[in-house]
């Protein structure tokens, strides 16, 4: 064995190490491929050695190789293998590899599991820690369910270096496995009061991370994380909060107010930190600058935090001014910054960076593209109805002017978003829009054809008005086709077609020459398209062949329609022949139907009422959520059975059979109940009733004005016609340009008008609520739509489900972690604890059997459940609320404690002492203690006065007043205060009542809280502690003044000089002697009473005392406190 | 942070890690279409650019382009600083640190990475503690390496 290492080790030198491999490649540069082949070929030789030392070097070396780009997946197997070396040089390479070669679909992964929970409870803090690292890259949905358990145990590990990389390593156990998130989740917490800043900053990472997806389960750390934000000292976790904090504020308002302040005195810090990256920048002049870059941070939080803050725009303003002069510096990171930063500002305060358009399209011309995509998403948000043709005109240029396809691609999507956000509110002239639309349809090489489609269908579906100038434009659009058809990738630009052809066939009616366009769409070129674009194209010409028909009804001249199927029956078989089955199809179907009319049209037949027939109707928008919306009807189950299930006995040519009929109930498609047709003629009817009694429902009738509200007295305005002598025909002509002028010239027309208009109301009113129209710059609602414009809204199914749908990404998985982290948690919740897999595997079955057997308790637990969560649903709006309310819950169980330590008598609370000088008063210090998170302050100490003792106050207050305490009390803080009373008898014990009010300010308001609470002036506390010589304590006790009494303790078995050391302590006296076994003592009262006590070790005390009642309670009080223990 | 890059001027990678687990041949796609954005683009130019959904922040220093991939909300300076910091953080083991180092050492610059970033998060923002953590775990890595060759070593140092 030994000179088997000893071989392996001679061997290693001979082998080619890292540097070796290194320095080879480079000197190989001609034929590298061949060079790393050899050394591929030699590495295996190397992993097939038993030396561990010769596989971890060849591991290194593969690891190198992967980074070039080599396959090393076959070493899969020899990684794991390293890794589970118990070196720790040779774990650490084998680790790197596994984390950089391996990923969710390495099946080894598996074996991995227990090796990596072997190396986590290592004693070596750096096998766990390499072991932690590695597996923060490949931990996959197995490992994380089955390690989850051993890293929520490492983060309460001694070591702070392994508490850190195990908290962080959560946030990624969480995405792979999110039933960990709650059972972990307190744990987590805790680890926000780390004393170690490290684990401290670790997870505030987490918990920034999981909030920042899901703010609003993490709405009742605020708190913490406000006291974090004020205490810490690390800027980079400075900067998570605060980040944290902008995506909390949204959720609860009145957290910003909360944070302003705090922000305000954390800003220079920031300023210092951002100073010094800008420093790193290797820029000097930039550093002048970080304030600004402060500034920018902070603004992107403030923004939501001012949301609710009105008052906040004039400091906007200022922001945005001062963002200018970075946009306007040289430096390209800070112009990127500061637009940026625009842009967030954008959000929420559109008007002030709107005046800054000239800056922001300035840098649409700048040489970088970063900078252009983010001017360009400026522009977005500053269109009004004012600008946007302007915008989109400087748009229009750039896009002729760019290089590269991606960037050409962005500003024709940016185009289209700009024109068409919020259902096209700033588009006032539509026609202007088609004509921007088919302009683009010539851009080369685009990949967004598809979306100028689907804009141009939904323009002229919608907007009923604008069909006439679109089926043109598409017209002339199908004639030039030839110049799309270039490009006939998918996506590609050819789309448009799609779109064009269907519009010329819906709206045929609108056609001036119908017959022109048909011959168009059936052009021989037509079969090069694609295949779902020549579909559209048969279809529809058999739309436009009708309308011909109808065109030609009641003319004795039927030669056009006859010319009209004669062009058809030509045409059509090449569509038959085509290769695609759809368009195949339809071909087919249209031609015989031609074949046939072309008969009756011989006879002299009417055919086209029949034919239009065909194509009735209107076919309305459908909202793309439509189908999800539909209500499930009552008494439907989806996943009920229709028919009996197969028995699975059925004969084996059966089978296939049974196997689709099983597979369909998984996709939970809505199935068509069996209706019958009366029925569903009755339901319609009561629909169309419902619809007509709900004033809510917008009907899709012209009549409907939905669009354009807020213009005044739209109805007056007489629409302009648009001189449509405007060159339709040209194509490769900017038509649009000609529309801006037109729309101009509208609009002056329009101005002077109104102006007229006002004129005469001003004359007839003559009051001066006219001036509001004068002149200036037409403001937005001046502007009126070019035609009336009916946008059609789409379609919902009646009794559509109210919005809930959740628009994220169904893939996403931060979905999965979006959990309750408030819910208590459920033993079935408690994270698999190291067990062996494949036995688990073998239980569930069982488990099943038993969950069935006591399946009579299981429905009702689920019932509560679900009724539980009902509830939650309904009561979403007021779960802020409560969130709050619930802290306030808190806040009184603090108070609670606080009233239970003025009962328990502790003397942390409070302390009654009595003042010699005065025989009449006694101190009492009270120690208040805030122990919830709000801030406590205007405190107010009252007292009902007894006969016998009374709360002494400041001169000219009544006997009822109380006393103001005279200090605040923030979060955490406890103070002393102390009070003043005049008591007249000591000798028996006294109970006061009180009052504490203060008021509780935390983020929402401040509310007036009161406190309950009672003094116990017991009878110890008037004695004071005096020391006695022996021969004056003699000459006392022989006096004969003093009245003697005694009691036993019973069950105090304590060391005896404990047992005075209590008495002196808690009682005030002072050991006069010790001799052996007992013990004298010695007291005083406030008002000169002595007490003399002779304790023995049998645990009897005799005492003396000149006044009875006093001893006796004195006496009493002993007792008690040796009961106590 | 999805990943971070290391390459050098010549379009080599040198360094890559990846915090979110992606098909081999995915990286190799998304780092070749990376490494020509970034590399096609003007010194002057700004340090950011935006990239299928992801931001991409890269800093050049000498030879050697740094270049990560962060999420829409991350904070695009801080993320100079953190290239920044591991650059110092580079320097301050190897001493002066030159592309070569890394490429000869390159599982060294790899623990480095992992000491300072853990799953695209900072793990430690003091410079000094990671570089304790290196050196120790360094400590124990050439200790056996030693008493692999002499047996008495190892009797003293167990």
């Amino acid at each position: 064995m030994a000179l088997k290492i000893v071989k392996g080790s001679i061997d290693r030198m001979f082998d080619k190490n890292l540097q070796d491999l290194v320095r080879g490649i480079r000197n190989h540069k001609e034929d590298e491929a061949k060079y790393i082949s050899t050394c591929i070929d030699e590495i295996k030789q190397e992993l097939k050695q038993d030396n561990i030392a010769v596989k971890a070097n060849a591991v290194c070396k593969l690891t190198y190789l992967q980074m070039l780009g080599y396959d090393v997946s076959w070493a899969a197997f020899n990684i794991v293998e390293v890794m589970s070396s118990s070196k720790f040089t040779y774990k650490r390479i084998g680790y790197l590899a596994a984390s950089q070669c391996f990923h969710e679909s390495t099946d080894v992964i598996m074996l991995t599991t227990n090796q990596i929970r072997k190396d986590l409870s290592s004693p070596n803090q750096y096998d766990t820690g390499v072991a932690l690292t590695g597996l923060s890259c490949f931990v996959t949905p197995d490992l994380a369910r089955d390690l989850a358990n051993d890293i929520m145990t490492l983060m309460s590990h001694t070591k702070p270096y392994i508490r850190k990389k195990a908290v962080l390593i959560m946030y990624k156990v969480f995405l792979k496995y999110p039933e960990s998130l709650r059972p972990a989740f307190p744990r987590l917490k805790e680890k926000l009061e780390d004393p170690d800043p490290g684990v401290q900053s670790a997870a505030v990472n987490v918990i920034c991370e999981l909030a920042r997806r899901n703010p609003k389960n993490y709405l009742s750390l605020a708190p913490l994380f406000f006291k974090l934000m004020t205490s810490s000292t690390n800027n980079w976790v400075l900067i998570k909060i605060i980040k944290l904090f902008g995506a909390l504020t949204p959720l609860e308002p009145r957290l910003g107010k909360k944070l302003i302040e705090p922000l305000t005195n954390l800003i220079h810090r920031i300023y210092l930190f951002f100073s010094q990256i800008l420093h790193h920048l290797s820029a000097i002049t930039l550093v002048c600058f970080s304030w600004l870059i402060a500034f920018l941070f902070f603004i992107t939080v403030l923004i939501s935090l001012s949301s609710g803050m009105p008052n906040h725009s004039a400091s906007i303003q200022l922001c945005v001014q001062k963002l200018r002069i970075l946009i306007e510096d040289s430096d390209q990171n800070l112009k990127y910054l500061g637009l940026l930063a625009m842009s967030k500002i954008l959000k929420t305060h559109p008007k002030s960076v709107q005046s800054h358009k000239d800056l922001i399209l300035q840098c649409l011309d700048d040489k970088d593209e970063s900078i252009r995509l983010r001017a360009l998403d400026l522009l977005y948000g500053m269109v009004s109805k004012k600008n946007l043709m302007e915008i989109v005109k400087k748009l229009m240029l750039h896009v002729d002017k760019a290089e590269g396809t991606t960037y050409r691609d962005e500003l024709l999507t940016k185009i289209i978003d700009i024109c068409s956000q919020s259902n096209y509110q700033y588009i006032t002239n539509f026609e202007w829009y088609i004509s921007i639309l088919v302009e683009l349809t010539r851009l080369e090489g685009t990949r967004h054809g598809h979306l100028i489609a689907s804009q141009m269908l939904d323009v002229a579906i919608r907007v009923k008005a604008i069909r006439v100038f679109a089926v043109a434009q598409m017209a002339t659009l199908l004639d030039n086709a030839h110049m799309l058809t270039g490009n006939t990738q998918r996506n590609g630009i050819c789309e448009v077609l799609y779109a064009a052809a269907w519009i010329c066939g819906e709206f045929s009616e609108h056609l001036e020459n119908p017959m022109e366009t048909l011959e168009a769409m059936l052009r021989p070129k037509v079969a090069t398209l694609p295949g779902h674009i020549q579909a559209v194209y048969v279809q529809n010409a058999a739309k436009l062949f009708a309308t011909v028909l109808k065109s030609q009804e009641g003319n004795t001249d039927s030669t056009t329609a006859q010319e009209a199927s004669q062009l058809m029956i030509d045409r059509l078989p090449l569509f038959v022949q085509s290769a695609n089955l759809e368009v195949q199809e339809r071909a087919s179907c249209i031609l015989q139907l031609v074949k046939y009319i072309q008969k009756l049209q011989q006879k002299d037949v009417e055919v086209s009422e029949e034919v239009c027939a065909l194509f009735a109707g209107e076919l309305n928008p459908v909202a793309p959520k439509a189908q999800k919306k539909v209500p499930i009807p009552d008494g439907l189950d989806l996943d009920a059975w229709i028919n009996e299930p197969p028995s699975e006995s059925e004969s084996e040519d059966e089978q296939p059979k049974a196997i689709f009929s099983k597979e369909e109930p998984k996709h939970s498609r809505p199935r068509h109940t069996e209706v019958d047709e009366k029925e569903l003629a009755r339901r319609r009817e009561a629909r169309k009733q419902e619809q007509a009694n709900n004033p809510f429902y917008i009907k899709a009738s012209p009549s409907s004005q939905k669009v354009y509200q807020e213009t005044p007295g739209v109805e007056h305005i007489p629409v302009v016609q648009i001189d449509l002598s405007v060159p339709l025909k040209v194509p490769g002509l900017p038509m649009s340009d000609q529309y801006v002028k037109l729309e101009e010239e509208r609009r002056q027309k329009e101005r002077a008008e109104k102006k007229k208009k006002d004129k005469k109301k001003r004359k007839e009113k003559r009051s001066g609520r006219g001036k509001k129209h004068d002149s200036g710059p037409e403001s937005e609602e001046d502007i009126t739509p070019a035609h009336m414009v009916d946008i059609v809204t789409e379609e919902m199914p009646e009794n559509a489900l109210p919005s809930d749908d959740d628009e994220r990404d169904p893939a996403d998985p931060h979905k999965a972690l979006d959990i309750d982290l408030d819910k208590p948690l459920a033993d079935s919740e408690k994270l698999p604890v190291r067990s062996h897999r494949a036995a688990e595997v073998l239980k569930s079955p069982a488990e099943d059997e038993e969950g069935e057997n006591v399946s009579s308790l299981e429905p009702k637990k689920k019932s509560s459940k679900e009724k539980r969560e009902k509830k939650k649903d309904k009561d979403k709006d007021r779960k802020v609320k409560m969130l709050f309310d619930r802290r306030l819950l808190r806040l009184i169980s603090v108070m609670l404690t606080f009233i239970f330590l003025f009962y328990s008598f502790d003397r942390k609370a409070y302390d009654i002492q009595g003042n010699l000088q005065d025989g009449s008063q006694v101190v009492v210090s009270v120690i208040f203690e805030n122990k919830c998170d709000s801030f406590l302050k205007s405190m107010e100490f009252n007292v009902l006065d007894s006969l016998n003792s009374k709360l002494q106050r400041p001169e000219g207050s009544g006997p009822h007043d109380s006393l103001t305490i005279p200090f605040q009390l923030p979060p955490g803080v406890s103070n002393e205060a102390r009070f003043v009373f005049t008591v007249q008898s000591i000798i028996m014990p006294q109970k006061l009542k009180g009052t504490l009010t203060f008021i509780v300010k935390n983020e929402e308001s401040s509310t007036h809280e009161k406190l309950d609470f009672k003094l116990h002036f017991t009878c110890t506390s008037y004695l004071i502690t005096t020391p006695c010589y022996s021969d004056a304590f003699a000459k006392l006790l022989e006096s004969g003044d003093l009245k003697s009494s005694s009691i036993r303790l019973e069950g105090v078995n304590m060391p005896f000089h404990h047992l005075l050391a209590r008495i002196c302590f808690h009682h005030h006296f002072s050991v006069v002697e010790r001799i052996d076994s007992c013990a004298s003592m010695y007291s005083r009262s406030i008002q000169g009473h002595h007490v003399c006590l002779l304790v023995k070790i049998t645990v009897s005390v005799d005492a003396k005392c000149d006044e009875p009642t006093l001893l006796g309670n004195v006496l009493d009080e002993i007792k008690q406190t040796f009961s106590q223990c | 942070m999805r990943f971070m890059l290391l390459f050098s001027r010549q379009g080599k990678l040198r360094l890559q890690k990846w915090y979110t687990a992606t098909a081999e041949r995915d990286k190799k796609k998304m780092v070749r279409e990376l490494m020509q954005t970034v590399l096609a683009r003007k010194p002057k130019m700004c340090s950011f650019l935006e990239w299928r959904d992801l931001k991409i922040v890269y800093k050049r220093y000498a030879s050697l382009y740094f270049c990560c991939a962060i999420e829409e909300q991350d904070n695009e300076l801080i993320t100079l600083e953190i290239i920044h910091r591991f650059v110092e953080l580079l320097d301050k083991y190897f001493g002066s640190v030159c592309e070569l180092d890394i490429i000869f050492n390159f599982e060294k610059a790899y623990f480095i990475l992992d000491e300072f970033l853990m799953g695209g998060e900072i793990q430690d923002t003091s410079k000094k503690s990671v570089l304790k953590a290196i050196e120790q775990a360094d400590l124990l890595q050439e200790r056996p390496r030693g008493d692999y060759f002499s047996n008495s070593a190892s009797t003293h140092c167990s």
